[in-house]
């Protein structure tokens, strides 16, 4: 096994998530694309581990893994605390932040 | 050789216990804040009596550090470099990293410890009054306390990533305490306009740090067994001309421009006139006294760092003069056009924060300390005393011109305390302003900047008379507005807002009584400040000969060539270290355990100042040449030799300055009919430079209007011009195209055949275009989509740049 | 090595296909299910990689908790689970450029820095004990910010979305 096919199948899903982070519109959507990038993430690190022999790959891929069940938490909140009060989860209608 | 070392070795320094545990006292107010914040509320005086308390207790223990301090510099000869009392405990260790906290104790640490301990009990006390009643009373007193940790963590800081900690504490309290009316937006406002400037500087604090970490590392761990945060590391490290310039230089610049942000220097010092929006106790603890002196502290911390990286006496001019200077001019300037007391002082004290700077760029690195010391308490006063002059005269306006003048007669006390401070701020000969101000110009002149020394001197007549002016104006004349008695609810002021607090109603009814003198909880530190004011300047009183040089001799660090225990070894065995590398391995264990025993300093670190052998490295000086066995902790500096028609020069600017203001204030505020009155709307020039001044030189509008919206504005409009005229071009003109094709292949070649594909496609590149029509919508897609673009760039260019 | 190879292509194309279909169904139950595929995928990648504990993990975290989480998301703000448009910004064109010139990128440096340099074969699966002594002992520290991390995660689940 080669060490790029596992880091070129990471890049791929990494781009295929912020494709879809920039691309969907529904909050819900978004958060999974967050979830194919972190995915292609934990591959690097385990795929960085095996290739260097040490555990500390590991030891963030479950790090990763715990965030992100925290940043699901959080954002499915935050998206229902949205819906409530606006009826709608579609981001581009969220233009507070409009600089 | 290390009996050669104890035989010749000077006898051990004294020390004692509170230099010991000088760590204590960070912790006394962080334990108070977690007690008040969680337990205030219920108690008798709402959790005042904790801060006090702690706040006293962390002087105790400041001053019984300093008098030990003090002890083991007389106890120590002429030439033997007085070892900082350091002790260091691992923290966390992540990941074979460890980062160490503890405590760097000496001169300067002390200085500031005392002083912060000091203003914030005073500053407590005055509050208990001050903010009486208020609506977040408990909270108030945390985040004072809460700030008082983070300050006196950031002093004792052995290592950067302990003093960040302070430092970022500071600026969080920072923010709470001036926005602590936020219910006023403007309040809130200037709470975030502090806390996003002073962060813009902090990313250099992050970098400078890391870049020092990492070029200072291996060094340090070689040498002193210390981690490349650690400051005694550091600054040995940046003597030895071991470093490479371009890392040093980085480092320095970095760590400055935090130092820019949190200290209010030019360009970034907009946020500080507005962070007396806070209440005025906050302004005089942390915006005046004590946090905006945190990057002057720094600097003067990692002085060698600064002193390689700026190169300091190695040219005329460096950023740190530069800044300096500018600082003192353009803040002094600003403060003729303000008509809020409290704003005046904000200037004045961008001002004087510049005097320190400037100091430190141009290597008088004691009298910009000195200048911290006693600045402090007159600033402080100042502050107390406008105070107490809107606390009980002036029904919480801060409005010099609207509700003030002619106050001397119903506050006799805040008068006079305000009086001593003026002059001290001024630098009038008794006062302690002189012998610290008078001292940096004197130095800057005397190390060859004399550009600097005449710009010092301008600002010390422009402060002479913009503090007479504001002293005028509050004092003197006829009263006003709410000082006569007037009661007026809509002064637009924003600190006015909090007297509409309900709890504040009954305790305000006063005021209608007219202007009066405040009780004994506002005067009393008013006059310890005073006092202080007038007599601080006689630690160091240069002019009265050399015994009364106190300060110097104990805080300003010798510049001793040292012989530290593993950097002799490794010196001493240099030429046969290829034999014999065990020897070095051995001392460089044995000295970081000495030091995390918490033992003074290993015995081998004493100087050989005496010892024939080592006696041309005690003259060999540090900073301006390397040091080829031992190390240096400070760089050698000099000092001017006081002159009293130097002397009686600069005091003789600030009192003509003091007299042409005066005798202006009195034409323009009280006979309103003089020349001046009106000057401004008549000659153009003159308007345009007041309007220039009144907009705080456009900064403002340059920061919020030019780069904010230039940034911002041109890039929604591009893309919108990209989208009008070449997408939809783009696209239409496809369309176009294609059914110009198709209507060509339609008449020309084959009806039926490609027909139905060409009015398909006729149909999608219609379709695109009106998809693509919306594309300035601004939303966080667009913004998403720029982001990870420009990052795919950023990796392009590394690539390209790297191979 | 050969079967190795073999499930590793497998597995990948199942994963950029479902990937792909995650971010482009109209359907977000659909996308979801997709999710579940592409997650089920990384797990087994996991498992090529020796890192047995972390693909179990993966599996009971992912697709047991995380999954179920998005679907009850999904239900809570929608009253329909059926087909719907607009799941699409208007600009998502912008999409495809930013992020093939990303992939462009990371491939270009992927391929220059690791060419065709091959992982170890001889490796055994990584025990469950030796990431324990690593997570409570070099990484002790990042594991207990984790753990805050965590409970600061529940609190402000539950102050965001409870009724009041």
């Amino acid at each position: 096994m080669l060490v790029n096919q596992f880091l070129i199948l990471a890049a791929v899903l990494f781009c295929i998530g912020v494709y879809g982070v920039i691309a969907r519109r529904n909050a819900v959507m978004v958060l999974m694309s967050i979830e194919l990038i972190l995915n292609s993430v934990n591959i690097n690190f385990l795929a960085f581990a095996l290739r260097n022999g040490s555990i500390d790959g590991h030891v963030f891929a479950l790090y990763i893994i715990a965030v992100a069940a925290a940043e699901v938490g959080v954002g499915l909140a935050l998206v229902l605390l949205v819906y409530r009060n606006r009826k709608s989860i579609a981001l581009d209608e969220l233009s507070e932040m409009k600089g | 050789m290390f009996a050669e070392a104890s035989t010749v070795a000077h006898e051990a320094l004294s020390s004692g216990w509170f230099l010991e545990h000088a760590f204590i006292i960070p912790i006394i107010p962080a334990v108070a804040f977690a007690l008040i914040i969680f337990f205030g509320k219920k108690l008798p005086m709402k959790g005042s009596e904790l801060g006090i308390l702690s706040m006293l207790a962390s002087l105790v223990f400041a001053v019984g550090a300093a008098l030990q301090w003090i002890n083991r510099v007389n106890g120590a000869t002429e030439e033997q470099f007085i070892n900082p009392v350091i002790r260091s405990w691992t923290w966390w260790n992540s990941g074979g990293f460890e980062f160490g906290i503890g405590q760097h104790i000496d001169g300067l640490s002390l200085t500031i410890l005392v002083v912060v301990a000091f203003i914030s009990s005073l500053v407590q006390i005055y509050s208990l009054e001050y903010l009486r009643g208020d609506r977040r009373y408990t909270h108030f007193f945390a985040s004072l306390t809460l700030f008082s940790a983070g300050m006196l963590n950031m002093v004792v800081a052995e290592n950067m990533i302990q003093l960040i900690l302070g430092w970022e504490i500071m600026g969080l309290c920072s923010f709470m305490l001036i926005g602590h009316w936020w219910e006023e937006g403007a309040n809130s406002r200037a709470a975030l306009k502090a806390f996003f400037t002073t962060r813009t500087g902090d990313i250099g604090l992050l970098v400078g740090t890391s870049v020092l970490f990492f070029s200072a590392n291996s060094w340090t761990q070689e040498h002193l067994g210390v981690s490349g945060f650690s400051i005694r590391g550091l600054s040995a490290w940046a003597l030895t001309g071991d470093p490479s310039h371009a890392a040093i230089t980085v480092g320095a610049v970095a760590l400055f421009i935090a130092c820019i942000g949190k200290s209010g220097q030019f360009p970034l010092h907009t946020w500080l006139p507005d962070a007396m929006a806070g209440p005025t106790p906050v302004s005089s603890l942390l915006h005046s006294s004590t946090m905006v002196v945190a990057g002057v502290f720094l600097v003067a911390r990692l002085y060698p760092v600064f002193f390689e990286g700026m190169n300091i006496f190695g040219s005329g001019v460096n950023l740190i003069t530069v800044i300096g200077g500018i600082t003192i001019v353009v803040a002094a300037a600003l403060a003729f056009v303000q008509t809020d007391i409290k704003k005046v002082l904000a200037y004045s004290t961008v001002s004087q924060l510049g005097y320190m700077m400037m100091g430190l760029g141009a290597g008088a690195w004691m009298p910009a300390v000195f200048h911290i010391f006693t600045h402090a308490f007159f600033k402080a006063c100042l502050f107390l005393a406008a105070g107490s002059i809107s606390h009980s005269a002036s029904h919480h306006s801060f409005e010099m011109k609207k509700d003030m003048g002619g106050l001397r007669k119903f506050m006799p006390i805040t008068f006079t305390t305000w009086i001593i401070s003026t002059l001290a701020l001024c630098g009038v000969f008794p006062f302690a302003g002189f012998f610290s101000k008078d001292e940096i110009i004197d130095n800057v002149g005397h190390n060859g900047y004399t550009v600097f020394m005449v710009v010092g001197l301008v600002g010390a007549f422009l402060t002479a008379a913009y503090m007479t002016r504001a002293t005028y104006l509050t004092f003197f004349g006829e009263p006003r507005g709410a000082s006569a008695g007037e009661s007026h609810d809509d002064h637009g002021d924003a600190h006015a807002t909090h007297d509409t607090h309900d709890a504040h109603d009954s305790h305000d009814a006063h005021a209608s009584h007219g202007p009066h003198e405040s009780n004994l909880l506002i005067t009393v530190p008013l006059m310890i400040l005073a006092t202080l004011a007038l007599g601080a300047g006689l630690f160091n009183a240069t002019p009265f000969g050399e015994s009364w040089e106190r300060m110097t001799k104990w805080v300003e660090p010798r510049s001793v060539v040292v012989e530290d225990m593993a950097h002799a070894s490794v010196g001493e065995t240099r030429g046969v270290r290829t034999e014999d590398t065990v020897a070095p391995e051995l001392m460089m264990s044995a000295a970081p355990a000495a030091t995390a025993a918490g033992e003074e300093a290993p015995v081998g670190e004493e100087p050989h100042a005496a010892e024939g052998e080592h006696g041309a490295h005690a003259e060999s000086v540090c900073g301006t040449s390397t040091p080829t066995t031992g190390i240096c902790y400070a760089p050698q500096l000099h000092h001017a030799p006081f002159k009293w028609a130097k002397g009686a020069m600069s005091v003789l600017i600030v009192l003509v300055g003091m007299l042409i203001s005066w005798l202006i204030s009195v034409q323009m505020y009280t006979k309103k009919s003089g020349f001046f009155v009106g000057l401004t709307s008549r000659n153009k020039l003159l308007a345009l430079g007041y309007g220039f001044l009144v907009n705080k030189y456009y900064l403002d509008h340059l920061y919020e209007k030019v780069i904010v919206h230039g940034i911002a504005h041109p890039i929604a409009k591009a893309a919108y011009w990209v989208n009008q005229n070449i997408l939809d071009g783009i696209v239409n003109g496809a369309g176009l195209v294609t059914r110009r094709v198709a209507g060509w292949v339609y008449r020309n070649v084959d009806q039926r055949v490609v027909d139905g594909a060409v009015n398909g496609s006729g149909a999608v590149a219609r379709g695109t275009g009106n998809a693509l029509r919306p594309v300035q919508s601004g939303k966080v897609s667009q913004y998403g989509a720029l982001l990870f673009a420009a990052a795919a760039v950023a990796g392009l260019v590394l690539i390209i740049v790297n191979t | 090595m050969v079967a190795q190879n073999i499930a590793f292509g497998i597995i990948a194309a199942i994963m950029v296909v479902g990937a792909l279909r995650v971010v482009t169904v109209n359907n977000v139950v659909h996308a979801a299910l997709w999710l579940v595929l592409v997650l089920a995928g990384a797990a087994a990648q996991y498992i090529l990689l020796t890192a047995e504990f972390v693909a179990v993990t993966q599996v009971l975290v992912y697709i047991g908790a995380v999954m179920v989480l998005f679907l009850f998301g999904t239900m809570l703000t929608r009253a329909q689970l059926g087909k719907e448009k607009l799941l699409n910004n208007p600009t998502w064109y912008l999409g495809i450029p930013a992020s093939l010139l990303l992939l462009g990128v990371m491939i270009m440096a992927l391929t220059s820095s690791f060419g065709d340099e091959k992982l170890p074969t001889d490796s055994e699966l990584v025990s469950t004990q030796a990431i324990s002594d690593q997570i409570f002992g070099p990484y002790l520290l990042p594991f207990w910010a984790l753990s805050f991390v965590l409970l600061v995660a529940v609190i402000g689940a539950i102050v965001l979305a409870r009724k009041d």
